[in-house]
């Protein structure tokens, strides 16, 4: 038999590693305790006989290094994958339901090492047969979201209501409908001041090469200040400001020192991605569009921002996916978020509950990050045929 | 009558002048060549005609009117303007490129398409094959085709061109330059070229300017620089060990053939240039030659004598 892929030879003995060597799940008798794990093996010979079926796509996975690359080979590791990934989620699910079932039972079943490790091999897994079976980004996007309804389907059935994290959920609702709600507000408003000031200023160091010679050191200086330091400093200087210009909200904790902070840190990569874009428009495109009687408002709408707009797309992503990371600090000023479901956890030392603030942000980055880049293949997909 | 009228125009950058009291007089459908080296100015005096840079003292008139009389913008839409690298908007089609001119002077859109379909024919590319294609689905000869063909498209009064064909290959230069020539007779356009080719200027310019440091060194025709040259410069600038072969290029077999009588070998056609049958006579090492009209019909004969003119 010939390897023909060590990538995958390594998943699957990492795989082997991570549901033999570290514990699926735990589970301690409440929420404050650290629990004791429970292997796979176990959870397996547990429950009904139906538990074994989950083991069921394993062969073709082991199976799957050295077989030659071919499309119905990929759809059967795809498959495979997306079986075991969903059949680990409901595993996870009875054995809560049997350990911890019930309203008001205060035990708590958890996931370990093992289930994380492997729900990301799998989907690395994943990965790889979409790089056969997709040939675009949006088709690729489109099969790993489909992966995904299973787990959806567990999700609304309430087949894994009794794990701790949605426990945590569930107790949590309403504070988590507010922080995703806040989340959201703290990202977009810091985002589209950024973006507006952020383009005027890209589009004038593009104008005035001294002018971006002062920019840039100051952009760049602001960057690296750690954002609790920022949100720190602005403290002072936002209280006074409240004081003076009462009735406008503005406080030296709270909602109006995030969206400056998280502005400001959203400045310098829009600014770039501006000047880059505009950067590589060809200038005998601008001359002849000079040339032929463009007024310079015409040239900058016609010409230069359509050819400038996926290299700033660019930037922009950056700058969202990074202020959805930062939105989370901002809890500690008291601007809400997941961030504060997430701190709210670390200081009860509640695991489940910083994961339950920890989870969406990473989705939300994600989400953000493949929207953009599909907006961005589409720009240049009209570019290319259309 | 006198299309374009440069007169003692001057043009500093940081103190160095690129153009020094330049007079320069364009009659309407003529084809005026600036040539000279890098540096010479003759770019800069081709922009200042459509005020992409503006002259520091001196006047330019247009079809009798100051340039100055009107917004840039207004002029620039009146003037053709074509560059060596093309400039072709990436992201718009080959119909978009060519219409934007005609789009900026708010043509309705039936008289734009037609106008578009016209020029492509006239470059000989097929409408509804290339219409609907964008800048880089084009080999470098194609783009520069539909960069004429934008310049050409709201059918200005001038057209300017900044070495239009400099970075094609020989072959697809040659083809075009024949092309320009074929618009230019057909449409009785006025075109100022820059070029740093004296082979392109002999060829294209009826009228040749040739600057030098910022000043009109010699202006004629292409028999007065290779006959007369004003100075060294000029003769050395026109290649002097090159004149008499390149007056050969000035004539066409047609204008030296004699009646025809029967000779044997491979005929040569009546359009050639002399320069062309020298080089047959040598490489096929005979003293005369066949000549065959445009439908491949014996014309004459072309004896090596006659490429000597009769003293004129």
């Amino acid at each position: 038999m010939r390897l023909y892929s060590r990538v995958r030879l390594l998943l699957v003995l990492l795989s082997l590693a991570a549901a033999l060597g570290l514990p699926l799940l735990t589970y301690a008798p409440n929420r404050l305790l650290t629990g004791q794990g429970i292997a796979l093996l176990d959870l397996l010979q547990g429950g009904s006989g139906l538990r074994w079926l989950v083991l069921l796509p394993v062969l073709p996975l082991l199976l799957a290094p050295w077989w030659r690359p071919a499309v119905l080979r990929e759809r059967l590791v795809y498959l495979a994958a997306l079986w075991l990934g969903a059949a680990l989620w409901w595993l996870a699910g009875s054995e809560a339901t049997l350990r911890a079932g019930g309203e008001d039972a205060l035990a708590r079943v958890s996931f370990g090492g093992g289930f994380w490790l492997l729900q990301l091999l799998l989907l690395l897994q994943l990965a790889e047969a979409l790089q056969v079976l997709a040939g675009g980004l949006p088709r690729r996007v489109l099969l790993l979201l489909l992966a995904q309804l299973p787990l959806l389907w567990l999700l609304l059935s309430g087949r894994l209501d009794s794990l701790s994290l949605l426990r945590e959920y569930h107790n949590n609702q309403d504070a988590f409908d507010d922080a995703l709600l806040r989340h959201l507000q703290l990202v977009l408003f810091s985002v589209l001041p950024a973006l507006l000031l952020g383009g005027a200023l890209g589009v004038w160091a593009y104008r005035s090469a001294r002018f971006a010679r002062l920019l840039f050191p100051v952009l760049n200086v602001l960057q690296t200040i750690p954002s609790i330091a920022l949100f720190g400093l602005l403290i002072g200087p936002l209280a006074w400001l409240g004081r003076q210009l009462p009735g406008l909200g503005i406080a030296g904790v709270g909602l109006a020192p995030a969206l400056l902070a998280l502005s400001l840190y959203a400045l310098l990569p829009v600014v770039r991605g501006t000047l880059a874009g505009l950067q590589q428009v060809p200038p005998a495109v601008r001359e002849a569009a000079r040339g032929m009687g463009m007024t310079p408002w015409q040239i900058m709408l016609q010409v230069e921002t359509p050819l400038a707009l996926p290299v700033f797309l660019s930037g922009l992503r950056i700058t969202a996916v990074q202020a959805v990371g930062l939105a989370a600090v901002a809890a500690l000023i008291g601007a809400g978020g997941f961030g504060a479901i997430m701190f709210q956890g670390l200081s009860a030392s509640a695991l489940d509950q910083v994961l339950l603030g920890v989870l969406p942000v990473l989705l939300l980055a994600l989400l953000v990050d493949v929207a953009f880049r599909l907006l961005i293949a589409r720009l240049k997909g009209a570019d290319d045929h259309a | 009558m006198t299309m374009l009228e440069l007169k003692a125009v001057n043009k500093f950058f940081n103190g160095w002048q690129a153009v020094a009291d330049v007079d320069l007089q364009v009659a309407a459908g003529e084809l005026a060549v600036l040539i000279g080296t890098s540096g010479s100015g003759k770019s800069t005096t081709l922009k200042m005609i459509n005020r992409l840079i503006e002259p520091d003292s001196g006047s330019i008139r247009l079809a009798g009117e100051d340039i100055r009389s009107q917004p840039p913008e207004v002029l620039r839409r009146r003037i053709g303007y074509a560059i060596q690298s093309v400039g072709l908007f990436p992201h718009w089609t080959v119909e978009q490129n060519i219409a934007a001119v005609p789009s900026l002077l708010k043509w309705p859109k039936a008289r734009i398409r037609e106008r578009v379909v016209e020029l492509l024919e006239l470059l000989h590319l097929p409408a509804a094959q290339y219409l609907s294609r964008y800048p880089h689905q084009l080999s470098g000869g194609q783009q520069q085709r539909v960069g004429v063909a934008r310049a050409l498209a709201a059918d200005p009064e001038v057209l300017l061109m900044d070495e239009p064909f400099g970075a094609l290959d020989p072959v697809t230069r040659g083809t075009l330059q024949q092309e320009l020539l074929r618009i230019q007779a057909l449409s009785g356009k006025t075109i100022v070229l820059v070029t740093h080719d004296i082979d392109e200027a002999l060829l294209l310019g009826q009228r040749i300017v040739l600057m030098d440091k910022g000043r009109v060194v010699q202006q004629g025709s292409a028999q007065d620089f290779l006959l007369h040259p004003a100075s060294d410069f000029v003769r050395d600038f026109v290649g002097q060990s090159d004149v008499g072969v390149r007056l050969l290029g000035l004539d066409t077999v047609a204008s030296r053939m004699r009646p025809l009588q029967p000779v044997s070998g491979e005929p040569i056609a009546a359009s050639a240039t002399l320069r062309e049958a020298l080089s047959a006579f040598v490489a096929r090492r005979v003293s005369s030659l066949p000549v065959i009209d445009a439908q491949g019909q014996p014309a004459g004969v072309l004896h090596f004598a006659d490429l000597l003119p009769v003293a004129a």
